[in-house]
């Protein structure tokens, strides 16, 4: 079977009685087992759980009706979750040996609020642990190989997310966005992936990393898709409270793009730098504005977040004693060692001031830039690595130059906004690279029009790697 | 590989300082001390790649203070939202039941978790 590429043609498909969602499963199901082995992207696999829900799916298809869809954006969709949603009876492993037999007593929101549309769960993804990473390589259950070239990291730390859908195992995925973990591996895997704005998506039943950063992220083929999965993920669930519900924003007419002079830095790759600029114009070929704006603060961003975020995780995985559940404290490998260290470093006793607090001023300055820039421009548009994807073990050794890859990504956590990846183009070694179209909060669908504009510029056409 | 039995006091004067804002090295007190605040046993190999990693990274993000930040308030949430309340209401939804509580361990006893005493001198009597 030729597996459609997006959620509409895999409903019209179902609609038009071209296959059954179980022979749909069916087929991912052997694309799984074909390939998983090798590409170490499924950390679990719920076949049983899949068909029951394919035969619902069936069902609804059978008593055919047309508000199926409505009531159902989702359905006969099939999806994977990175391991740190909590699947209720199902292992979550968030990556590490600590929860390596956890069976969750309860769901998370975002992974209850897609199959209540009609969704068909796959199973779990493979992650760096507790989302610790940029490459895929500090999962304690192997690396991930990028399915576009195997040599190759697929970007982190939603590395089995991202792998799973370029890989034609999955039609779309969940993964979190703390500093770039969905925009980075959807990246690195010619995907469509959705940092969305701190607050817009619950993130109850998301094994937490660093609260005041963490986001729900979606990955899928198209902007198309990435906003039904929006729409359906959005919005208060009673459970976490920094979420707000909001009204889609009015999508604009007209469009006035920046890019900052401070992104171009040494370090940057030249063919992401031209991609960059190739972005640029077609933007402006479609008859919108691009200038150059100024985010001052840009050289703060990973020195900031590498304070924030690792206080946090200090904090968030001080929780894990084993006495609850899972193993004990022994089982955390090297890189969770090393944030849970650095954490309780930066807020101890004689530290607090000189790294937390000051990090916290900083985050306020680098807040101011981008409200300023948001006066100017409508969205930013921006590299998301400053380099292709790099080879397996290129960067293990050295954690502060694996930290560097954040350089373009955290900046959308530390503000709260939105950023969307889009694939753009490939690099000489035939290596995804694309950008992110940072906006306002709450700007989503305005990212959306955006993107859509630029896809439909370069006539991008969805395609699997395997 | 050899377990570091921690002592329980770190030598403060091994410990490096902050000085003029300027961070001293980390020593391999500070990976102690603050492997102690983590709750984390350390391998003697782990301390001896963890010192210089480590080191590093604090040396990076040292040169926050060189930012000007006098007149800046900090910022620990973007969302704007202030106390956000809800009503003081059990919702059987909202809850786990015992059992399910309790299914992520076989060391329970009586409906209650079974956990190492913190205290001595009641063990057993």
């Amino acid at each position: 079977m030729n597996l459609p590429l997006t959620i509409k043609d895999t409903q019209n498909a179902l609609l038009e009685k071209k296959f059954k969602a179980v022979e749909l499963v069916d087929s991912y199901l052997d694309q799984i087992s074909k390939h998983n082995k090798e590409y170490n992207i499924f950390l679990t696999v719920t076949d049983e759980v899949a068909y029951s829900k394919a035969k619902e799916v069936d069902k609804l298809l059978a008593q055919f009706d047309k508000k199926v869809i409505e009531n159902n954006p989702l359905f006969g969709v099939t999806a994977a979750y990175k391991d740190i949603f909590l699947t209720e009876g199902r292992r979550t492993s968030a990556g590490s040996k600590v929860l390596e037999s956890y069976i969750p007593p309860y769901s998370a929101t975002s992974v209850l609020r897609l199959e209540k549309a009609g969704a068909i769960p796959l199973g779990k993804l493979n992650c760096d642990a507790w989302a610790h990473g940029a490459s895929g390589e500090n999962s304690d259950f192997g690396p991930t190989l990028n399915p576009w070239n195997k040599e190759y990291v697929p970007g982190g730390s939603s590395s089995g997310p991202a792998a799973s859908v370029a890989s034609g195992m999955s039609l779309i995925s969940l993964g979190s966005d703390t500093g770039g973990s969905t925009r980075q591996p959807a990246n690195f895997c010619n995907l469509v992936g959705l940092k969305p704005t701190y607050g817009a998506i619950p993130r109850y039943g998301v094994i937490a990393m660093s609260s005041s950063l963490d986001t729900v992220g979606s990955l899928a083929h198209t902007v198309d898709d990435i906003e039904i999965m929006f729409d359906v993920l959005r919005g208060e669930d009673g459970f976490d409270a920094v979420v707000k519900n909001f009204n889609k924003a009015e999508i604009k007419t007209k469009f006035k793009l920046g890019i900052a002079k401070e992104y171009f830095i040494k370090g940057l790759d030249n063919e992401v730098e031209k991609m960059i600029d190739d972005v640029r114009k077609v933007y402006e070929k479609a008859g919108i504005e691009v200038v150059e704006i100024s985010l001052p603060n840009t050289k703060y961003m990973v020195p900031v977040y590498y304070i924030i975020m690792p206080a946090e995780v200090s904090s968030n995985l001080g929780r894990f004693d084993g006495i609850r559940y899972g193993n004990d404290r022994n089982s955390f490998g090297e890189e969770a060692k090393r944030r849970i260290m650095l954490g309780s470093y930066v807020l101890s006793a004689g530290y607090y001031d000189a790294y937390y607090l000051k990090a916290m001023k900083v985050r306020s300055k680098i807040i101011e830039d981008f409200d300023k820039a948001f006066k100017e421009v409508d969205a930013i548009i921006s590299p998301v690595s400053p380099t292709p994807p790099f080879k397996i073990g290129q960067n293990t050794s050295d954690p502060l130059k694996m930290y560097l890859e954040d350089v373009y990504t955290t900046s959308a956590n530390l503000a709260g906004i939105p950023s969307l990846t889009l694939p753009s183009t490939f690099s000489k070694n035939k290596l995804p690279i694309g950008f992110q179209l940072m906006g306002s909060r709450f700007s989503e669908h305005n990212l959306f029009e955006l993107g859509k504009l630029y896809h439909k510029e370069i006539n991008y056409k969805p395609e699997t790697a395997i | 590989m050899p377990m570091v039995k921690h002592s329980l006091k770190t030598p403060e004067a091994k410990r490096s300082k902050i000085v003029n804002n300027i961070k001293t090295k980390l020593t391999r007190e500070d990976v102690l001390h603050v492997a102690k605040l983590s709750s984390l046993t350390l391998t003697d190999a782990e301390i001896k790649k963890f010192l210089p990693q480590l080191s590093r990274v604090v040396e990076y993000i040292s040169q926050l203070s060189e930012v000007e930040t006098q007149e800046v308030k900090p910022t620990s949430q973007t969302t704007g939202l202030v106390n956000i309340f809800r009503e003081d209401q059990i919702k059987a939804l909202n809850i786990l039941p015992q059992d399910k509580a309790l299914s992520g361990t076989d060391i329970i006893h009586n409906g209650l978790f079974k956990v190492p005493a913190i205290l001595e001198g009641r063990i057993n009597k």
